[in-house]
């Protein structure tokens, strides 16, 4: 299918990125829509996700497909280029796993490992730690570049927020979660992975995004306690 | 054209009333992939289950040749393209698959989570109130999704229904604990749980919504607020 491609983003999201990257890295060119502000939302963000109203929305033609991860597949199925999941059916579930773990256990103990207080903080950092122990271990088998092995690769994608968002959110809150010294595999892929030819056309630019997230500290912060508060 | 031979190597650690498994039994059952059922007491869980699933230490948990396949969809997947010559149950369509997923997900996230939030959380509570508000929008959103289709994958039967299906048995419950009339929430989606479980694969895997409501009983004493 030769339709348009347009991908619904935003510059400080590393979904967006997620689903960005995945483009270029197929080959496919496409135009990017820049949301301007997420708690204003534009009409086309809102008619194409009504349901979640989130970015990263991919266009194709007459199709629309939300969420990042869901994105990612579609892209490598529908394009050609190098194969973004492995080929084996068995390293394809392990990827899929782990990229799920990231979403559904990680997120939520590291954004309040960042902006939570005390004993509750204590409790997310361990938490986070052990995940990313349990990431850095899906490197270390094989001993491998990238989790896709030589090349970029959808796991390397669904975990670009640790590496190139993680030390500004450290910074950000004034917290370290991962060093060299506890984390030499996973701080080794972070730099390949944000060095690499393809995705370093698509991070967002650092200072940038450091800027952007410090003043936005105190919403952070509110966010936590909202998580936190009994639901 | 299944092969026989040992069950194909496949052996699934489920519980009996949980959906996520279901998922895997229907999928199998649809495949005609014969395998060994390894019923889970998840009160005091085996050996087995926590070498193959570590990290959630969870079922269900699929062994293929003895290697571990985790989580319900990602089994689910790894079933296609393990067992292509098996009816499949993702279309071939990017589009129609990127569709699959995405709805899927929302059942998940969206029906699943709040559902455990309408047990779990007192009843009359606030948070209970909201799960309430959540869950009918969410059957209403599945509701609209199927609009006049007599499947949420299309005109046949497919990886969407398997993935959803296993929570038309937990439909009676929600509505129970979220004082909301089903039939006129989402009566598309009742039509169609119906329309499903004339299937044998579904039929053979779900429980009946009563026996759900019983469990449901017996999860808000033990792990409900009081």
């Amino acid at each position: 299918m030769s339709a348009t491609v347009k991908l619904i983003g935003f510059f400080d999201s590393p979904f967006a990125h997620r689903a960005e990257v995945a483009l270029r890295l197929k080959g496919v060119p496409y135009e990017l829509i820049l949301e301007e502000d997420l708690h204003n939302k534009s009409e086309l963000l809102l008619k194409s996700n009504p349901i979640h109203k989130k970015v990263p929305v991919l266009l194709h033609g007459d199709r629309t497909i939300c969420e990042s991860l869901v994105i990612l597949e579609y892209v490598d199925e529908a394009f050609d280029g190098p194969p973004l999941l492995p080929v084996d059916p068995y390293g394809r579930a392990m990827a899929r796993f782990w990229a799920r773990f990231l979403d559904d256990k990680c997120s939520k103990p590291f954004w309040l490992s960042l902006w939570t207080e005390g004993e509750a903080q204590k409790g997310f950092v361990k938490e986070i730690k052990e995940n990313l122990k349990l990431l850095e271990g899906q490197l270390v088998k094989g001993r491998k570049r990238f989790f896709g092995g030589d090349a970029v690769g959808y796991l390397d994608v669904a975990s670009c927020g640790f590496a190139h968002w993680l030390p500004v959110f450290e910074e950000v809150a004034g917290v370290r979660l991962v060093t060299e010294e506890e984390y030499p595999d996973l701080c080794r892929w972070a730099k390949e992975y944000a060095s690499d030819e393809t995705v370093k056309q698509c991070l967002p630019d650092r200072a940038e995004l450091l800027a952007h997230f410090t003043a936005r500290k105190d919403f952070f912060v509110a966010t936590a306690k909202a998580i936190m508060a009994p639901n | 054209m299944a092969v026989e031979k040992n069950n194909n190597g496949l052996q699934l650690l489920g519980f009996w009333v949980s959906p996520f498994a279901q998922r895997c039994h229907i999928a199998l059952a649809e495949k005609g992939l014969s395998y060994e059922s390894l019923e889970q007491d998840l009160s005091n869980k085996s050996e087995l289950l926590l070498r193959a699933n570590p990290v959630h230490k969870k079922i269900p948990v699929l062994l293929h040749g003895g290697r571990p396949i985790c989580e319900s969809l990602v089994i689910l997947q790894y079933l296609d393209e393990a067992f292509p010559e098996a009816s499949a149950l993702l279309p071939s369509d990017p589009g129609a698959r990127a569709h699959a997923r995405f709805w899927a997900g929302f059942v998940d996230t969206k029906v699943f989570e709040c559902g455990v939030r309408l047990w779990k959380r007192k009843a009359g509570s606030e948070p209970q109130v909201q799960a309430r508000k959540e869950m009918v929008e969410a059957l209403r959103t599945l509701d609209a999704e199927l609009g006049d289709k007599p499947f949420l994958a299309g005109e046949a039967f497919g990886f969407v229904d398997v993935a959803v299906v296993p929570f038309a048995a937990w439909l009676v419950s929600y509505g129970r604990l979220g004082e909301f009339d089903v039939e006129e929430v989402c009566p598309r989606l009742v039509a169609w749980a119906e329309r499903c479980g004339e299937r044998e694969s579904v039929a053979k895997s779900i429980h009946p919504p009563e026996k759900v409501w019983e469990f449901v009983g017996f999860l808000k004493n033990k792990l409900g607020d009081k």
